[in-house]
Order: structure tokens, then C-alpha cells, then sequence
């Protein structure tokens, strides 16, 4: 950034960050598309697919965003045992493989589902949660604890001094503080569900009863996998990331800084408490809506866990050890990043959310194919494509924070003749301990349950633990593999519960 | 470690390694995930072949027969495959198109229920299509049956999955040029449409529809390995297409000899006893000790339907437009 207001700067370390998410996004494309020989253009099925992938994305997001706002609120200015339990395993669904979290729902709202079971019982018509509506519902289950969280990293980035200077003045939380907090955040948190919603693919496809449920991933993955176009892959990648930078454009023209200044870093305390039965009611309806589908899992998982194949136990060390190199990848590009900050980082911070992960997979095989045998490698891709796929998440959960301490401290800390590394050591990083946490274990919760780079890479002895389900799913192996997704589901959640509360074991000063 | 120390031993483990692989032979072997996972023919094959070759046999999982031609693609001439194991015959004339196979040359008495003249690949297993369903219940007795019940299936998509590209090969080998009346008739039993078989066969487990696209073997695996009889495959008056199942040799292989070994043994007893019980599919040549208990249990069908290499390269994509226009309605 030329014109950076700070007067302490580090720059290389998020030019480095930004230069590898560059690479991994636009890189690969830009390797899929060199291969490409040229053959016509879209189909009317591409279209198609087109405007069901913009649509149920918009649905989706927005669904999810609003859904989010009363659930944070609530969360927010509530305190109970449990809470940070329930905040926990609110973020399951987001972390797991699409297919277990898929086989969760349905066994709530499928055919033989216990709706319509229950519906059944009462004498009512049944429930069909394929179509538009269960392509929507499947995604706001995956992305409502994402939202949630993302929105309450805003209310818990409210300095507790504004909320005594709001009590004090007699005046409206909602109309001083909490309105333009998610003016802030709310579009933010919008953008990347509609991001993650827009490269969807099982998921779509699988609840969506049909071809008309065709998104674009789909229509890359047929054209890698079954039509060897490589060509029209890359003009459909390249869609997708327009959509992202049309999505990205409206998104930043809405949202608004926020622009009050800093705290002392005081726990907060309310004094407006709202309707505590109404709270309770909104956290009880998402906590029931969310782990249902989870316990389904969880009781489907656990025959097969008893007697899982050596082999899987295995493939879960080997998840594990890429899901750590990929959380700590991952925060350390994100800081860096997040210092850097500018123009040029927002857009490296939304790229990896629009991009094909079947295009980043060919593209970097595509890249590595020529120098060495891509099997080698399979781990340490799958770390870094991991690394980069989870840093939206990560950089939006720090951005707040550290432009905030930058803001707050940079010109104390000059003053004081802090160099860079000083003053991120001892002034942001311990001011960013909770979204890093957060971020870190989403990082390594979510390439524990990745399947896209390893599929194509993994040789003989690699594969991963969610691979490992899969082909024990292929091999009739249904209750091995429930068994397998249970323990997936298991150390997702404890990796993420572990680095979540090493981030807020300091946060309350 | 210094450099002093360190450089030796590397140089130490290089020459090793260039021994090792000096002294016997690698061969490369691409196949489908399911193939060479633990469950499948691969650990019992390698094992078996490496008795008698003197060599190291590798599997290299790649996906499903699709994703294996596409990596296949991917790398070009350069490839370190010496064998492609688990192309089907809708996939064999892309294959072809890539110029990178040799001729098998394998004369071998297969069993197969068509004629098998292709010089370039050579059958290692196959199976028939077939809706597989609940013992007990309602059985529709061909497509045309089914397209006018309201018996709830789930299918795999044709556009990401080679049993679901089958189905559509199947409707059109069976109904032609009025495929279409069929694909609108099924559209209102098709519960959804899956991205692959896993997620079809678990769905229909978990009970999400009456049946399952799948092979007529796949009762053969719940009456052997779970001793479940429950599950039946439903045999139609059309015929049911077939999934034939080849290997191809690499032409650029640099293990021709050994490459060639691998598909005269691919063909033998020792390979085609292990494919009925591992696999789920039947032996391209059926060994001399025959079927495993439980396979005359199978459905036989009266008719086996397939399209040449060419045709199905040649219909597929207006089939594809067919059916999605069909179940988009």
C-alpha cells in the first residue's frame, strides 16, 4: 500500500502470503487454461447452471446472514454454563466432509427421516427435502455457525467502555453500537457464505433432486473428469471468480467502517438485558436445528468405530499432521497479511473462497506434474492448498482486531521506537489471541475434513482420513465408513475446540 | 549432521535406492480407489503376481475409471504408468483417442456374454447394470414398469460417475431414439441424483428410496460378506447393459515385457479367482474352480446390452441432453 497511514510497517511476509494465495488461485487456473485447447464456448446447460448456482447462493447466504444476527445477538449478551461448549459444536457442520454431514440431515429430514416419521405418526403429509428449498436448508445448516461466529466476533469486538458510555448516557444499544457493528460485519459475513455457496457441489447436486440442481462446480468437474476439456474448466473457473468479483464490489460499496475508537480491553458488561426467555429461545432452535443432524452422526458412527481398520487410524495421524502444518500455515499467513492490510489483501482474502477446488487440484498437478512425481508431494499440498482455502476465514476473524490495535497503538509504539516485529510480537499478536485461535482451528478443522487436492494427488500410502472414508464407502464398507466419519467429526471439533480455547485462554483481562 | 557428513550418506541412500531398483523391476499399475484399497482385488493381486515376476508391483489409486483416464490426460506421453487397470467401455474410446495405448496381445478364452474383439484393451471383470432393491417389496419387471410406478429410486449422475453414464447408455441401447419418453416417465421416481455410487448406495441404505442403481452382484456382497439376503436385484424384459472392465498397456511404458506378463496373468485363474468376492463383479474369465457359493444366486438376465466403444462415444452427448432436459422439467 503506498499510502499506508501507519507509521510502523512490514510488508514482505504478506507480500510472500499474497504471492502463494496468487499463485494457488489465479496461478492454477492460469495452468489449467495454458493446457487448454480452445473448442467453443457455454452451453445453454452452462447458463443454466450459471443461474442456479447465483441463486441458491443468494438464498443461502442471505438465509444464513439473518438467521446468524438474532442467534449472535443472543449468544452475545447471554451467559450460561455450556455456552462455549454449544459455540463449539455450533461449528461442526461447517467442518465436516459434505457427504456425512448430508447422510446427518437426512436421517432428520429424509424420507425415512425422524420428521417424517414423526409427521407420519401425527397423520400429516410427509416432508421432501429434495429441491431448491433442501439445497438451501443444507447450506444454512453448514453456514449458520460460521455466520454466527463471524457475527459475534463483531459484538465481542465492541469495546466494553462503549457499552458503559451507552448505559450511561441512557441511550440505545441497538441504534449506537449494535446497528453499525453489523453495518461492519453483517455484508462481510454475507459475501463469504454467498462465496462458499457459489463452489458448492455435492451438496447441491445430492439434495437438489436433479439436473437442475447442476452448479457450476459440477460443470467443471465434468469438464476435468469426463470430458477432458480443460478449456472450458478454465472459462468456468474464470466465471466463478467473476461472480466473486461482482459479489466482492457490491459487498464493499455496502458495508461501512466502523470507525469509533478503541477500548482498554475491559470484559464487558451489559446493562440492557432484552427478553432473556426470547434469547434462550432463538440459542435453543439453532442448537436444535444444528446437532440434531450431529447426533445422527454421531450414533450412525459409533458401531463402526469399535472395529475400524488399522489402516484408517492410520490415515487419521496422517490428517492430523496436515491439518496442524495447515492451522499454523495458515494464522501465519493471515497475520502477516492482516498487517499488511490495504486494498490488495481484501481481494487476496476473498480469491480463495471463489476458487474451483478441482481447478486448484489440476492446476497444481499441472505445475508440479513436470518436476516431480506428484504422489511426493501430495501431503505438502494438501497443507498448503488447506492453508489458503481456510484463510478468508482467518483473515476476516483478525482483520477486525488488528486495525484496531494498529490503529490504537501504531503511533504510541512508534513513538516509543517499536520496529515491526516488536510491535507485533508485543502489542496485536496478544490483542488477537481469541481470532487467531479461532482461525487456526478452523484452518485445521477444515483440512481435516478436506477431500479435494489429496483425490488427485494421494499415492498408495497417503491417503487421508476423509479419502480413507470415501473409499471405505466405495467398497460397500458403510458402517466402517460411519464409523470413520464419526471419528472424523470427533477430531475436526477437538482440534478446533483446542486451538479455539488456547486462543481465549488469555482473552478476558 | 555437517555437510561432511551429510553428503556421503546421501549419496549412500541414492546408490541404494538405484540398486534396490536395479536389481527388481517397478511396475506401475493406475486403477480406480476401490480396486487397491483393502477391501478390494489389489492387495490379494499384488501379492499373488509379485510370486511369480520377480518385480515390484505398484497400484496407484486415482478416483473412479473416469478421474484414472483423466490423470492419465493430465500427465500425457510422459506418464510413469505401465498399466491402466478399470477404464469401462464408455471411457475405452477417449482412452484410445489419446494415442498412448499399445495392443495387449493377449489371447485368452474369456466369458463374457458378447463377442470381445478390441485390440487395445482387454477385460478384467464385468457386471450388469441393475436397480437393486428390498426383498419383499414391489419389483417392477422392466424401465417401461418403472417409469410408470411410483417406486422411489436414486441414480448417480452421468456427467460425474460411470454407473450413472451407464444407466444412460443402458436407456438408450433399450429405447433408442424414444429414450427421451422413458427419462420423462422416470423423472417423477427419481428421488435425486448423486455425484457418485458411494453416496447413492449409502442413501439408499440409510432408506431414502426403494432401490439403487447398481450391479446385479451387489446382493452377492450382502448375502457373502454380511450374510444379509435381503437385498435383491430387479430383472427387466428390455435387457440390462453391461459395465465391461479393461486394462490397457501404456505404449510408453518402460516395462513392455513385464507389462505384457501383467495382462497375460491378468487373464489366468490366479487373478480372476480373487475379482468375484473382492471386486463384486464377474471374472472376464471364469476360473476353473468356477463361481464363489452365492453367485448362483444372482440374477441372470436374458439380455445383455452394450454399445461398441464408438457408439457410445457418439451418443453420449446428445443422450446427456436428453436426460437433463427429461428430469429438468
Amino acid at each position: 500500500m503506498a499510502h499506508s497511514p501507519f507509521t510502523i510497517k512490514l510488508r514482505w511476509p504478506g507480500a510472500l502470503a499474497g504471492a502463494l494465495v496468487l499463485l494457488l488461485t489465479l496461478g492454477t487456473l492460469g495452468a489449467v487454461a495454458w493446457q487448454a485447447e480452445w473448442v467453443g464456448g457455454l452451453s445453454p446447460a452452462d447458463y443454466a447452471a450459471i443461474r442456479f448456482t447465483v441463486l441458491q447462493a443468494l438464498a443461502s447466504a442471505a438465509i444464513s446472514t439473518m438467521l446468524a444476527i438474532p442467534v449472535a445477538r443472543a449468544l452475545a449478551r447471554r451467559q450460561f454454563r455450556g455456552r462455549s461448549i454449544l459455540i463449539t459444536l455450533l461449528g461442526a457442520p461447517f467442518l465436516l466432509p459434505v457427504i456425512v454431514a448430508v447422510l446427518g440431515l437426512l436421517m432428520i429430514f429424509g424420507r425415512s427421516g425422524l420428521l417424517n416419521g414423526g409427521l407420519a405418526w401425527l397423520g400429516l403429509p410427509g416432508f421432501s427435502i429434495y429441491g431448491f428449498h433442501g439445497v438451501v436448508m443444507a447450506h444454512v445448516f453448514f453456514n449458520l455457525p460460521l455466520a454466527t461466529r463471524l457475527i459475534l466476533q463483531g459484538w465481542l469486538a465492541i469495546p466494553a467502555e462503549r457499552f458503559r458510555l451507552t448505559a450511561s448516557l441512557n441511550a440505545s444499544v441497538w441504534q449506537l453500537l449494535e446497528r453499525p457493528m453489523l453495518r461492519a460485519v453483517a455484508p462481510g459475513a454475507f459475501l463469504v457464505i454467498f462465496l462458499i455457496c457459489l463452489t458448492s457441489f455435492a451438496v447441491a447436486l445430492t439434495l437438489g433432486g436433479g439436473p437442475r440442481a447442476t452448479t457450476v462446480e459440477l460443470a467443471i468437474y465434468q469438464a476435468l473428469r469426463f470430458d477432458f476439456d480443460l478449456g472450458r474448466a478454465a472459462l468456468l473457473a474464470g466465471i466463478q471468480f467473476l461472480l466473486c468479483a461482482c459479489a466482492a464490489l457490491v459487498v464493499w460499496r455496502l458495508s461501512t467502517a466502523d470507525m469509533l475508537s478503541g477500548g482498554m480491553d475491559r470484559r464487558v458488561q451489559r446493562w440492557d438485558s432484552g427478553a432473556a426467555w426470547l434469547d434462550m429461545l432463538v440459542i435453543s432452535a439453532a442448537a436444535i436445528f444444528l446437532s440434531l443432524p450431529l447426533a445422527m452422526i454421531v450414533f450412525r458412527g459409533l458401531p463402526g468405530l469399535v472395529d475400524l481398520p488399522v489402516s484408517v487410524w492410520w490415515a487419521a495421524a496422517r490428517s492430523i499432521s496436515v491439518a496442524l502444518v495447515s492451522a499454523l500455515l495458515c494464522s501465519g499467513m493471515a497475520v502477516a497479511l492482516a498487517l499488511w492490510g490495504g486494498r490488495f489483501v481484501a481481494v487476496v482474502g476473498v480469491l480463495p473462497l471463489a476458487a474451483s477446488g478441482l481447478v486448484i487440484g489440476t492446476g497444481a498437478f499441472l505445475l508440479i506434474y513436470p518436476v516431480m512425481n506428484p504422489a511426493k508431494a501430495a501431503l505438502v499440498v494438501t497443507a498448503l492448498v488447506n492453508a489458503t482455502l481456510a484463510l478468508p476465514f482467518a483473515l476476516r476473524a483478525l482483520e477486525p482486531g488488528i486495525d484496531t490495535a494498529k490503529r490504537d497503538f501504531d503511533r504510541l509504539a512508534a513513538s516509543l521506537g517499536f520496529g515491526p516485529w516488536r510491535f507485533a510480537r508485543m502489542i496485536i499478536l496478544p490483542r488477537v489471541r481469541r481470532p487467531l485461535g479461532f482461525g487456526a482451528g478452523l484452518a485445521a478443522a477444515l483440512s481435516m475434513g478436506d477431500l479435494g487436492v489429496i483425490a488427485l494427488f494421494a499415492g498408495d500410502a497417503q491417503e487421508t482420513l476423509p479419502l480413507a472414508m470415501y473409499r471405505l464407502m466405495g467398497a460397500y464398507q458403510m458402517q466402517s465408513a460411519a464409523g470413520a466419519g464419526l471419528l472424523l467429526l470427533g477430531l475436526s471439533l477437538s482440534l478446533f475446540w483446542i486451538f479455539d480455547k488456547g486462543g481465549r485462554a488469555h482473552a478476558q483481562m | 549432521m555437517t555437510k561432511a557428513t551429510f553428503l556421503p550418506v546421501v549419496a549412500g541412500l541414492a546408490l541404494c535406492a538405484a540398486g534396490a531398483w536395479a536389481e527388481t523391476p517397478v511396475l506401475q499399475v493406475y486403477t480406480y480407489d476401490s480396486f487397491t484399497s483393502e477391501w478390494g482385488p489389489g492387495p490379494a493381486v499384488e501379492a499373488a503376481f509379485e510370486e511369480t515376476c520377480a518385480c515390484d508391483l505398484q497400484f496407484v489409486g486415482a478416483g473412479d475409471g473416469a478421474a484414472l483416464l483423466a490423470r492419465l490426460q493430465l500427465e500425457g506421453p510422459s506418464t510413469d504408468a505401465d498399466i491402466v487397470l478399470g477404464l469401462d467401455t464408455n471411457l475405452t474410446a477417449a482412452a484410445n483417442a489419446t494415442g498412448l495405448f499399445a495392443p495387449h496381445g493377449v489371447n485368452a478364452d474369456l466369458s463374457l456374454p458378447i463377442a470381445w474383439d478390441d485390440p487395445d484393451f482387454l477385460p478384467f471383470d464385468w457386471g450388469y447394470f441393475a436397480f437393486v432393491g428390498n426383498k419383499g417389496e414391489a419389483a417392477p419387471a422392466s424401465l417401461q414398469e418403472l417409469a410408470d410406478s411410483d417406486i422411489q429410486i436414486v441414480i448417480q449422475d452421468p456427467r460425474s460417475s460411470t454407473p450413472g453414464l451407464g444407466l444412460l447408455m443402458w436407456v438408450k441401447a433399450a429405447y433408442g431414439d424414444e429414450a427421451d419418453d422413458i427419462w420423462a416417465g422416470l423423472a417423477d421416481n427419481i428421488v435425486t441424483v448423486t455425484p457418485g455410487w458411494s453416496e447413492a448406495y449409502g442413501l439408499f441404505l440409510e432408506g431414502e428410496a426403494d432401490a439403487v442403481l447398481s450391479y446385479t452382484t451387489s446382493p452377492a456382497y450382502h448375502l457373502i460378506a454380511e450374510e444379509d439376503a435381503s437385498k435383491v436385484a430387479w430383472g427387466f424384459e428390455e435387457g440390462h447393459y453391461l459395465q465391461v472392465e479393461v486394462a490397457g498397456k501404456l505404449a510408453g511404458s518402460d516395462q513392455s515385457a513385464l507389462a505384457d506378463q501383467f495382462l497375460a496373468f491378468m487373464v489366468t485363474d490366479a487373478f480372476q479367482s480373487i475379482i468375484p468376492t473382492t471386486n463384486w463383479m464377474y471374472p472376464a474369465a471364469t476360473p476353473a474352480e468356477g463361481l464363489p457359493a452365492g453367485f448362483e444366486t444372482l440374477l441372470t438376465p436374458s439380455k445383455a446390452l452394450l454399445l461398441s466403444a464408438d457408439d457410445a462415444a457418439a451418443v453420449r452427448d446428445a443422450a446427456l441432453d436428453e436426460w437433463r432436459t427429461a428430469l429438468s422439467q
